[in-house]
C-alpha cells in the first residue's frame, strides 16, 4: 500500500488550491430529451408500476424506469448502475430525493425491456439489485440515516431496520394499491436527520436510560455550559464532585449532575459532550410515529405523531418492528379513502379509531407533556368516539 | 474468505430488498481480488472491518464509533465528518472512517463518465462505500483516513471540477426537486435557482460563520418533492397567482373514462370508475370548483393552490402562467425546542435572474439571525424567541393575514411606545390629580 500523491503538496498546502467552485452545473448531465424539453412538459402518466411517461409540448416523450436503491452502496454497485445506463440510456441516470434510481429512455419498448432486465438482477444472497417500482400509490423507498454504520449517537441501526421493513413490505414497492403513496422514514436518534417528523409512518431510534457520566474526563473534554444548555428540559446542572480516578487518585472536579427523573433520554447532551454516553443494549429501541406529510395536497403539511412508545431492538431481523409496520399499513390500506394519506385518514376517523383499527396499544407515553403546547394536543371537546 | 464471521448480518442477505450486506461483501471481495491492480490508499480490508464492527454492534446493541471527530481540508471549516472506531485493535481497517460530503449536481442527474471517475477516485483513496445520497443532498463518500482527505479534495477540484458540500454551523448543501427538467408542475427552474444560490454563497457554505446550521431547499410546487417545508430553514416553494388552465376536452375525456385519474397512480386496486364530483370537486379544500354544463369551473380567487385537482387530472389542468415562489422559514427537527415546519414569510415573489430580490430576502434573514441568534439556535427557534413579526420586518415586509393560520387568542399584545399616543413616560403625580389614593 504505497502512498500515491494526487499532486497535492503538503509542504505548501495553499499552493494550487482550488476552492469555492461548488457542484457541477446540472445541464452537463441531462439526457438529450430532457435538455431539449426542459420547462416544456405537458403531462405525465404512470404506465405501470415503476414506469413513468412524460409528454412534452412538441410531442416528445421520455420514459422513466425507477428502481430501488439501498442508499448505502459500493462503488461496484454504482458501476453496475453505470453499466446499465451505458447499455440502455446513453450513459445517463439520476437519483431521486428518496434515493431510488431512475433510468430514462425514449420509447415504451425500451423501457419495458429495461424494467425486465433490472428486475432480473440479483445479489448472490438472492436479494434484488434493482427492483422496479416506487411510483404512484404504493410504498416507496425509506429515507434513512447512518445508524451503527457510521454515527456515534444512534439508538438503533438504520440500514438493518430499513432492509427488514422493505423486505416485509416488498410487494407494495412494485404495486400501486394503497389509498395514496406511503412515505416511510427512519432515523436512528431524535436528531431526526431526514424526514421522520413528517412521514406517513416513521421509525425512530430511542433511548430509555439517562446518560452515564464520565466525571473524570468531563471537564477536560466538554464545554460544560454547552452540555447544560443542550438539555431541552433543564435536567442538567454544573457541579463539583469528589471522585476517585481510574488510577486511584482522589480529586475534586468540575462536572455535571443530571436529575434522572427529569431526563427523557434525548441524547443531545452527549452530542455536545463526549463524557455523557447513554446508549444501552436493552434500554435502546424504537418509537413508531405516523400521520405526517410534507405536501400541501388537500390538507396542510402535518407532523407525524407517536403511536408506539417502544419496540425493542431485535437485530438482525427486528421481527416486532416488521410486524407492527405491517399492521399499520394493512389497517390503513383497508380502511382509508382514495387519496387519503395516513394522517388524513387518522384525523378523519379520530386517533381513538386509529388505535382501535391498527390494534396498537395506547399508553401515557403518547400524551404530550412538553411545555405549553402540550395542552393543545389534549381533547378540549366532548366530541369523541367510544 | 471473509475476515470476520458475521452470522447476524448474514441474515440480512436474504429477502427481496437490495441487501446492503451483500453489496458490502461483494466490495470487500473485489478489494481482495483487486483485478484492476488499484494502489489502495487505505486498508484493503476496510469493508471487512466495517462489517466486523457492525456485526459487533448487532451483537451488543450499541454503536462502536467514538464521539465526534474534527478533520477537514485547509481553507474550509466543514465538509468532512471525522469518525474513529472505538475498537481500533480489533478493527484497524476502520480506525479512521471519515465521511466526505461532495456537492451533488442539482436534481441528481449524472453521466456515467462522472460517476465512473468518482468511483475510480474513491476506490483508490477511500473505502469504496458511499451513500447515494445524504438526506441533505450530498454525495456521501463513506470511510477514509485523514491523510487522504487533502488528496481526495485535490483530485475532486482539479480533475472533476467538483467541490465539497457543507457541514457544521454554516449554509449546508442546498438541494431541489427535479423541477422543470421532467415535471409539468414546476413553477420555476428549481435546479438553476438552487445552483445559483449554492454558487453565490460558497463562502457561507465552506466556512462556518453562523450561530448554527442553515439549509436551503427548492421545491417547484406545493407537492414538496424535496420536502423543503420540513427540512430547510429557508424553504422556496413554487406557485402561481393567476388562473389554473383548463382543457375542457381533456376534462370530458377524464369523465368519459378515457384517461386514468392521477396518471394511473391507483391502478393497482379497483376504486371504481373516475367520479369527478367525488374525487375532485368534493375534495377541493376550499370548495371553489363546480361543474356547469359538463364543464369544470374554478373560482381561482378562492383556490389555495394545494395541487389536488392538478394531481388528479394532469392532462386537463395546468399551473397558471404568472409564476413565482413562496418563502417559508424556520423548519427544523425537534432539538431543542420542538420540531418546526416552515412558516410563510414571503407569499409570492417572481423568480428572475440574477435573483437579486431573493438574495436580499436571504441576506435580510441572515443579518438578523447572525446578530441575534444564540449559540446553536436554529432560525426557527429565534423566530419563536423574538417573534414572527421580527422575521417579517427583517426582510422589509409588513404583516398580512397570510402570515398566520389564525390570529392570536391570548391578548398579551405588545405595542411599541411610538405607536401609543403620549408615549410611556408618565408621572404618578398627574395620575393622582384625578385619582385619590
Amino acid at each position: 500500500m504505497a502512498f500515491v500523491s494526487s499532486g497535492y503538496n503538503p509542504a505548501k498546502p495553499m499552493e494550487n488550491r482550488i476552492t469555492d467552485i461548488g457542484p457541477r452545473h446540472f445541464s452537463e448531465f441531462l439526457p438529450p430529451v430532457i435538455a431539449k424539453n426542459k420547462g416544456k412538459w405537458l403531462w405525465h402518466e404512470i404506465v405501470e408500476p415503476g414506469l413513468l411517461m412524460h409528454k412534452a409540448e412538441g410531442g416528445d416523450e421520455v420514459y422513466t424506469v425507477r428502481c430501488g436503491g439501498a442508499r448505502l452502496m459500493s462503488v461496484g454497485h454504482v458501476r453496475a448502475l453505470c453499466a446499465i445506463a451505458d447499455k440502455f440510456c446513453g450513459g445517463h441516470l439520476r437519483f431521486t430525493t428518496r434515493n431510488n434510481i431512475e433510468f430514462m429512455v425514449e420509447t415504451l419498448e425500451e423501457a419495458k425491456k429495461l424494467k425486465e432486465y433490472l428486475n432480473a438482477q440479483k445479489f448472490d444472497g438472492g436479494s434484488h439489485k434493482f427492483p422496479v417500482g416506487g411510483t404512484g400509490a404504493g410504498i416507496t423507498n425509506i429515507v434513512h440515516t447512518q445508524g451503527w454504520v457510521h454515527c456515534h449517537t444512534p439508538a438503533t441501526d438504520a440500514s438493518g431496520t430499513v432492509k427488514v421493513v422493505l423486505d416485509e413490505l416488498f410487494e407494495e414497492f412494485g404495486q400501486m394499491r394503497m389509498p395514496a403513496q406511503v412515505r416511510i422514514s427512519m432515523a436512528c436518534c431524535l436528531n431526526m436527520c431526514g424526514a421522520v417528523h413528517c412521514s406517513d409512518i416513521a421509525i425512530l431510534g430511542y433511548h430509555r436510560k439517562p446518560p452515564i457520566i464520565d466525571h473524570e474526563w468531563l471537564d477536560n473534554l466538554c464545554e460544560i455550559p454547552l452540555a447544560v444548555a443542550a438539555c431541552p428540559v433543564g435536567a442538567i446542572r454544573p457541579t463539583k464532585k469528589e471522585i476517585v480516578t481510574e488510577k486511584g487518585e482522589t480529586k475534586t472536579v468540575n462536572t455535571v449532575a443530571i436529575k434522572n427523573e427529569r431526563c427523557m433520554f434525548c441524547g443531545n447532551c452527549y452530542t455536545m459532550c463526549p463524557s455523557l454516553p447513554l446508549s444501552d443494549q436493552t434500554g435502546d429501541g424504537l418509537v413508531i410515529m405516523a400521520g405526517g406529510k410534507v405536501s400541501n395536497r388537500i390538507s396542510n403539511p402535518k407532523f407525524s405523531k407517536v403511536v408506539v412508545a417502544f419496540i425493542p431492538n431485535e437485530p438482525p431481523r427486528w421481527p416486532t418492528l416488521a410486524k407492527t409496520i405491517r399492521q399499520i399499513v394493512e389497517a390503513y390500506a383497508s380502511d382509508a379513502r382514495k387519496y387519503e394519506r395516513v394522517g388524513d385518514w387518522a384525523e378523519r376517523i379520530g386517533w381513538e379509531r386509529f388505535f382501535e383499527k391498527t390494534g396498537l396499544e395506547f399508553s401515557e407515553h403518547m400524551i404530550d407533556d412538553f411545555r405549553d403546547p402540550a395542552y393543545y394536543t389534549w381533547r378540549q371537546t366532548t366530541n369523541f368516539k367510544f | 474468505m471473509a475476515k470476520h464471521a458475521t452470522p447476524m448480518l448474514d441474515q440480512l442477505q436474504s429477502g427481496p430488498w437490495p441487501s446492503f450486506v451483500s453489496d458490502i461483501k461483494e466490495e470487500a471481495e473485489r478489494r481482495h481480488k483487486n483485478v484492476g491492480n488499484v494502489e489502495f490508499q487505505i486498508p484493503v480490508d476496510v469493508c471487512d472491518d466495517l462489517l466486523g464492527i457492525l456485526e459487533l454492534s448487532y451483537k451488543d446493541g450499541t454503536t462502536h464509533w467514538k464521539h465526534g471527530g474534527i478533520v477537514g481540508v485547509f481553507g474550509y471549516g466543514g465538509g468532512v465528518i471525522g469518525r474513529y472506531c472505538d475498537q481500533p485493535e480489533k478493527f484497524p481497517g476502520v480506525a479512521h472512517f471519515h465521511t466526505m460530503r461532495v456537492n451533488q449536481p442539482n436534481g441528481k442527474y449524472y453521466t456515467t463518465e462522472f460517476l465512473g471517475k468518482l468511483c475510480d477516485l474513491w476506490e483508490m483513496r477511500g473505502s469504496g462505500l458511499t451513500n447515494f445520497h445524504g438526506a441533505t443532498g450530498d454525495i456521501v463518500l463513506l470511510g477514509t483516513t485523514t491523510p487522504q482527505l487533502e488528496e481526495i479534495f485535490h483530485e475532486l477540484t482539479h480533475n472533476m471540477n467538483t467541490d465539497l458540500g457543507g457541514s457544521g454551523s454554516n449554509l449546508r448543501t442546498p438541494a431541489c426537486c427535479l423541477g422543470e427538467s421532467r415535471c409539468e408542475w414546476a413553477c420555476y427552474d428549481t435546479q438553476e435557482l438552487c445552483y445559483q444560490m449554492t454558487l453565490e454563497y460558497q463562502d457561507e457554505l465552506h466556512r462556518p460563520a453562523f450561530p448554527y446550521k442553515f439549509k436551503f431547499k427548492f421545491d417547484g410546487c406545493p407537492n414538496g418533492c424535496v420536502a423543503s417545508i420540513a427540512r430547510s430553514d429557508m424553504s422556496f416553494i413554487g406557485t402561481w397567482r393567476d388562473d389554473i388552465r383548463i382543457d375542457q376536452e381533456a376534462v370530458a375525456a377524464y369523465i368519459g373514462g378515457e384517461i386514468q385519474p392521477n396518471g394511473g397512480a391507483h391502478s393497482g386496486k379497483d376504486w371504481g370508475a373516475f367520479d369527478i364530483e367525488k374525487e375532485v370537486i368534493n375534495l377541493c379544500p376550499t370548495e371553489c370548483m363546480w361543474m356547469e354544463d359538463g364543464k369544470l369551473m374554478i373560482n381561482n380567487r378562492e383556490c389555495t393552490r394545494c395541487m389536488h385537482c392538478l394531481n388528479v387530472m394532469p392532462r386537463a389542468l395546468r399551473i397558471g402562467n404568472d409564476r413565482g415562489l413562496s418563502i417559508l422559514v424556520g423548519a427544523k427537527a425537534p432539538i431543542l425546542d420542538g420540531a418546526q415546519m416552515g412558516s410563510l414569510l414571503v407569499p409570492f415573489i417572481k423568480v428572475e435572474e440574477p435573483y437579486d430580490a431573493i438574495k436580499e430576502l436571504i441576506e435580510g434573514i441572515w443579518e438578523w439571525w447572525m446578530e441575534e441568534g444564540k449559540n446553536r439556535e436554529r432560525l426557527g427557534e429565534l423566530i419563536k424567541r423574538q417573534g414572527l413579526a421580527k422575521a417579517i420586518s427583517a426582510v422589509g415586509l409588513t404583516p398580512v393575514p397570510q402570515h398566520v393560520m389564525e390570529p392570536r387568542h391570548n391578548p398579551y399584545i405588545f405595542w411599541k411606545e411610538e405607536d401609543v399616543e403620549g408615549g410611556w413616560d408618565r408621572d404618578i403625580a398627574d395620575y393622582r390629580k384625578h385619582h385619590q389614593r
